[in-house]
């Protein structure tokens, strides 16, 4: 037979597949096909747990370990046989909130967490892309065998990774097309599930029909098949009941965490009764799965050369014995195992990425949200194309870089250990409402991560964990050798990571789960979850217990605050005759309760929330979305309400910052112009008494001098008053032209040193200056910054009142700029008076001190302003200061 | 004498299909002890791997074989497999029972 | 007789201008700049009128004049108010508190010497 004619019948074969596929799909959109929903379909569904792993591997593994392989098979049949336990419960949940994946699960079940859905997403993604390697290789092997044997052009067995990646490429077309026709509101896939109940059929066959042959063609019937057990290397197996148990308890782990499984045992059923019958009839097939495989390995072993690999006993046999139409169905069947469990995986791993990974990301992306439905549906259905592809390629990718061979065979359990460490959390939140999400997380990330440290990684071998570390542990820390964690040695590698993994991730979910407090969301989902027989049957009456009036009353207290949901509550309460908050959920009060509560959230929303309690009505996804939308939006509306209150108050307090301020402007204003009047008149007063006194004559010549000498003094003080109301006004209306030059700062300190020294009257003002400081060049009007420094001087030399007057001026570079600090060391500005001292004409004390109206601060902080920098007053000097600051030369 | 009698052959119908259920939880375990027998005796023993396969084969079929039968008794029951055995016995489950299935105590 | 005067004035300009007219015009003059110690040196010089200016260093020339007309001995002495606030409540604070004449600046050095005469005879 050549491989032509073998990619031939492969093709016709996909063909088939393909119109199966599509064909149940056209049945199923029409309406039709009954039986696609039959419990067969669906038993037959489950097989995909048997892979190539088990259809190449399961004689393989038999030849090197005996019955052990069958622990494999057994746990799986445990946990169908005791269907109701479990399975019925995750079904039922998956149908009530529309689950879409184990991802989906999880995070829905802890307050729709996308964490959690994250952290299980990648885990799935991690647990089985080498799981699809596997696959691949398996293929290729098949083919290479066919090759090898064949006369044929080498088309299939020259490029081996070639083979693989169409492989891979023909999946990943197979997949999108028939996984992600449609976005179904349920998720499910007729046409791929029937391909895949075609395939399990296929499979099954090929294998039996192997398996009779040899027995009855080759060794002559069951009781020379005994013998040549007993007479075969398999014989010599031991038991080791660590590893026996274990795997029995993986597998079944395995059974209900892994994503393909929980894709076909949840997502694609459509009716729960289903279960009843795939109870006994799953079961079955993996015994009839299982039945052959150790006479297989043992006639193998006994008939094929030696060194021939036993993981292709199903395929050499036949060929060996120049069966080529059976090795064909060999090949077909194991084909089969490998096509279904990649197609199945890509689906669930695809919905996974795209619904927790890719959307989350693409809507955080999107300003607008997700409120523009019509495109979300399109972006879903490329980011699950994409999804696919990538999946797959990761596969096609771990084949090629993990080189095949030994290393891959061992990848089944090591997957299988990752992925059960969703099942604390899975199981948890199934049936303890404690169960909190941190728990959840806390659990799965501690899990994984010693199943990555002791397990995983090491599969890598000496690339990844060297030898050393192996034998020593990390940095000789021996209580972290990888495979003997806390110093417990003698235990396989996958039982020991197994042990140490759950028994962690078991203790740490309970544990945070019992420290930590779920949000209102997480209360309903877990309710909803753990209570989900009870919620999602309607049954007449309300008879309820007080568990469900808590968890209304809860939830009526975040939706109408809690004095006015317990006054609801306990008046009735008061009124069905019962003391305290928690009354008989009755009907009556149940609308009424509604009532109340519509009228906060609208009417929909309120039966839904109330009915998601009390479980009245069947709850949709929408509802339940709804309902966390507008919640969400709640919060966001009080915190807003909250946010503006808080505006409100504070444009209260700056409103009556501003009225205080008038008030004092006012008060401000008339004692200006009580001043201005003073300030005006008093030199008046002298002028013009002088001036009448002279015009009168009669006065020797020393005094007219001398009365001529106080009229000028009197005119001069008088220009200088309106030079200065000038200059302020001419600052404030910013007509100011600056002339900007280059200066040392220390010498326009000097030059206001002196100026403001040099005028009127003598109070010695001991000013103390650090020269080296104000050592700085500065880039500025000169002229302007002068005035500032002498007026700040002379009000010191005015306005300390220190017995020997110290002014200290101090310059600093900060981040601001340049800061000339000016401190003197007298009592300094009372602090209910320092918010005016820049106000204009505003003089602080009734005294007549010097000259001046009270504008020098005025005019000072306008030229500040002007000059790009501020004059402030620093309270807490010790005496008045002020401080000056000057934009940094570089800015 | 015949009034009081039929609620209690009802109810009876009604204990009957709960306790085909509390045997289809065991099943599990009954599975579990019959997989993990082969442990007890230890592994030190040598002993024929063809007969414990013919041992482990066979209980595993015993194993499909009951829970086919269980399955097959319990869809008889007035409610089919649909019945739910993990709602409370006291529970609405036989109210509704009670009522539906006909005269009920008014019969008396 | 010479009558005599007490200014209570803290602008020097003002109180040399002052100082002048009533010197020459017969006043015996007494200056006090200090607003504190006024009421002390005006019950030391026994005046026969106040010249009372109202902005004054240490005390407002109000509160002089309220301590003054407390004082039995001065209840009736003639006050002139002198102030460069020419505001109407200045004024109208200045008679609630009992002034004898209140007259803003500047002023013509004629209608000072009149007001000052009439007030004083009027004593």
């Amino acid at each position: 037979m050549t491989s032509n004619v073998l990619i031939s019948v492969s093709l016709v074969y996909v063909a088939f597949l393909f119109l199966v596929a599509f064909g149940a799909d056209k049945w199923a959109h029409a309406g039709r096909g009954a039986w696609l929903r039959s419990p067969i379909v669906y038993t037959l569904s489950l097989s995909i747990y048997c892979t190539a792993w088990t259809f190449y591997g399961a004689v393989g593994y038999a030849a090197r370990s005996g019955l052990e392989f069958v622990t494999i098979y057994l746990g799986p049949t445990l946990v169908m046989v005791g269907w109701w336990w479990i399975l019925r419960k995750l079904v039922r949940i998956g149908r009530a909130q529309r689950i879409t994946s184990v991802a989906d699960l999880i995070s829905s079940r802890y307050g729709k967490s996308n964490l959690l859905g994250v952290i299980v997403t990648v885990l799935a993604v991690i647990g089985t892309t080498p799981y699809i390697a596997l696959q691949l290789q398996s293929v290729t092997l098949s083919l290479a065998v066919f090759g090898a044997e064949g006369s044929g052009a080498g088309l299939v067995t020259a490029d081996a990774p070639a083979t693989a990646l169409w492989v891979a490429a023909g999946l990943a077309v197979f997949t999108v097309m028939f996984g992600t026709r449609n976005l179904d509101v349920n998720e499910r896939h007729h046409g791929v599930v029937t391909a895949i109940a075609v395939e399990a059929v296929v499979k099954l066959v090929a294998l039996l029909a192997v398996g009779i042959f040899v027995v009855w063609g080759l060794a002559g019937g069951p009781t020379d098949v005994a013998r040549v057990i007993e007479a075969s290397p398999i014989s010599e197996w031991q038991l080791d009941s660590g590893r026996w148990v274990a795997l029995t308890f993986l597998s079944a782990v395995a059974f209900l965490t892994l994503p393909r499984m929980f894709q076909v045992l949840v997502v694609e059923n459509v009716d729960e009764n289903q279960l009843a019958t795939a109870s006994w009839a799953f079961p079955l097939y993996l015994f009839l799965m299982s039945l052959f495989v150790v006479p297989i390995a043992a006639v193998g072993l006994a008939r094929l050369p030696e060194g021939s690999n036993p993981d292709l006993f199903v395929l050499t046999l036949p060929l060996a014995e120049g069966r080529d139409g059976l090795a064909m169905l060999a090949f077909l069947g194991g084909f089969s195992s490998a096509t279904s469990m990649v197609i199945v995986a890509a689906i669930a791993l695809s919905t996974m990425v795209s619904n927790h990974i890719v959307m989350p990301l693409w809507l955080s992306l999107r300003q607008e949200g997700a409120s523009v439905s019509g495109d979300v549906r399109n972006v879903v259905l490329i980011a699950r194309r994409v999804s696919i592809a990538v999946v797959l390629a990761f596969g096609y990718l771990y084949y090629r870089f993990s080189g095949g061979g030994e290393a891959l065979a061992a990848i089944g359990l090591i997957s299988f250990a990752g992925i059960a460490q969703v099942l604390p959390a899975m199981l948890g939140g199934l049936f303890w409402r404690g169960a909190t999400r941190v728990g959840a997380a806390v659990g799965l990330i501690a899990g994984f991560t010693i199943w990555a440290y002791a397990l995983f990684l090491p599969s890598f071998g000496p690339a990844l964990f060297s030898p050393e570390m192996m034998t020593h542990g990390p940095w000789g820390l021996g209580w972290l050798r990888p495979q003997a964690l806390f110093g417990v040695e003698g235990m396989a590698p996958v039982v020991h990571a197994l042990v140490w993994s759950m028994l962690v991730n078991a203790a740490l979910f309970f544990l945070f789960s019992l420290v930590s407090f779920p949000t209102p969301l997480e209360r309903l989902q877990g309710a909803q979850f753990v209570n989900v027989f009870e919620h999602s049957q309607a049954r007449r009456g309300w008879a309820r217990g007080a568990a469900e009036a808590e968890d209304l009353l809860i939830m009526a207290q975040r939706i109408m605050g809690g004095a006015q949901a317990q006054a609801l509550f306990r008046a009735q309460a008061a009124e069905q005759g019962k003391s305290g908050y928690l009354p008989d959920t009755t009907p009556e009060f149940l609308e009424r309760l509604e009532r109340q509560l519509s009228g906060s959230v609208g009417a929909a929303t309120a039966h839904a929330m109330v009915g998601q309690i009390v479980g009245g009505a069947a709850v949709s996804v929408e509802d339940l979305m709804a309902v966390a939308d507008e919640t969400q939006q709640m919060l966001e509306y009080s915190s807003q309400l909250e946010a503006k209150s808080e505006e409100l108050a504070r444009t209260a307090r700056k409103l009556r910052e501003a009225n205080e301020k008038l008030t004092q402007l006012s008060i401000q204003k008339d004692a200006f112009l009580s001043q201005i009047s003073h300030e005006l008149r008093t030199p008046m007063t002298s002028i013009r008494a002088f001036s009448e006194i002279l015009r009168d004559g009669a006065l020797d010549g020393p005094a007219q001098h001398h009365y001529a000498g106080i009229i000028q003094d009197e005119a001069i003080r008088l220009t200088r008053l309106l030079d200065d109301l000038l200059d302020l006004s001419v600052l404030e209306a910013g007509q100011v032209t600056l002339n900007i030059q280059q200066a040392a700062l220390g010498a326009v300190l000097d030059r206001a040193v002196a100026s403001a020294n040099s005028a009127g009257e003598g109070r010695v003002l001991d000013i103390r200056r650090d020269r080296a400081r104000e050592d700085v060049t500065i880039e500025t009007d000169t002229d302007r910054l002068a005035q500032v420094f002498i007026n700040i001087i002379a009000n010191a030399r005015k306005y300390c009142d220190a017995a020997e007057p110290r002014l200290t001026i101090w310059v600093s570079k900060q981040k601001g700029g340049l800061v000339i600090d000016f401190v003197d060391n007298g009592s300094g500005i009372p602090a209910e008076a320092e918010a005016m001292v820049f106000e204009k004409f505003s003089r602080l004390t009734d005294q007549q001190k010097a000259g001046g109206a009270g504008l020098g601060l005025a005019i000072s902080r306008e030229i500040m302003n002007k000059l790009g920098g501020a004059i402030a007053y620093l309270p807490g000097q010790g005496g008045a200061a002020f401080r000056v600051t000057l934009p940094s030369p570089e800015g | 004498m015949a009034g009081p009698r039929e609620p209690i052959f009802l109810g009876r119908e009604t204990y009957r299909r709960r306790r085909l259920i509390d045997a289809m939880r065991l099943l599990p375990v009954a599975g579990a002890l019959l997989f993990l027998l082969p442990l007890l005796g230890g592994g030190a023993t040598p002993r024929s791997t063809a007969l414990g396969g013919i041992y482990l084969f066979v209980a595993w079929f015993g194993l499909i074989l009951a829970a086919a039968l269980f399955v097959r008794a319990l869809s008889r029951a007035p409610d089919g497999v649909g019945s739910d055995p993990l709602e409370p016995e006291a529970g609405p489950v036989s109210e509704a029972d009670e009522s539906r299935d006909g005269p009920g105590p008014e019969g008396r | 007789m010479t009558k005599r005067v007490v200014i209570v004035e803290d602008e020097p300009n003002i109180i040399e201008a002052i100082n002048f007219i009533l010197s020459r015009d017969g006043w015996d003059v007494t200056v006090h700049a200090n607003g504190e110690t006024a009421v002390a040196a005006v019950r030391t010089a026994r005046p026969d009128v106040i010249l009372l200016d109202v902005m004054l260093p240490g005390r407002s020339g109000y509160d002089i004049l309220k301590d003054l007309r407390a004082d039995p001995d001065f209840a009736a002495l003639p006050v002139l108010m002198l102030t460069a606030r020419g505001q109407k409540k200045d004024r109208e604070l200045a008679d609630s508190l009992g002034v004898t004449r209140f007259m803003t600046k500047p002023f013509s050095n004629a209608e000072l010497l009149a007001a000052l005469g009439e007030i004083a005879a009027g004593a």
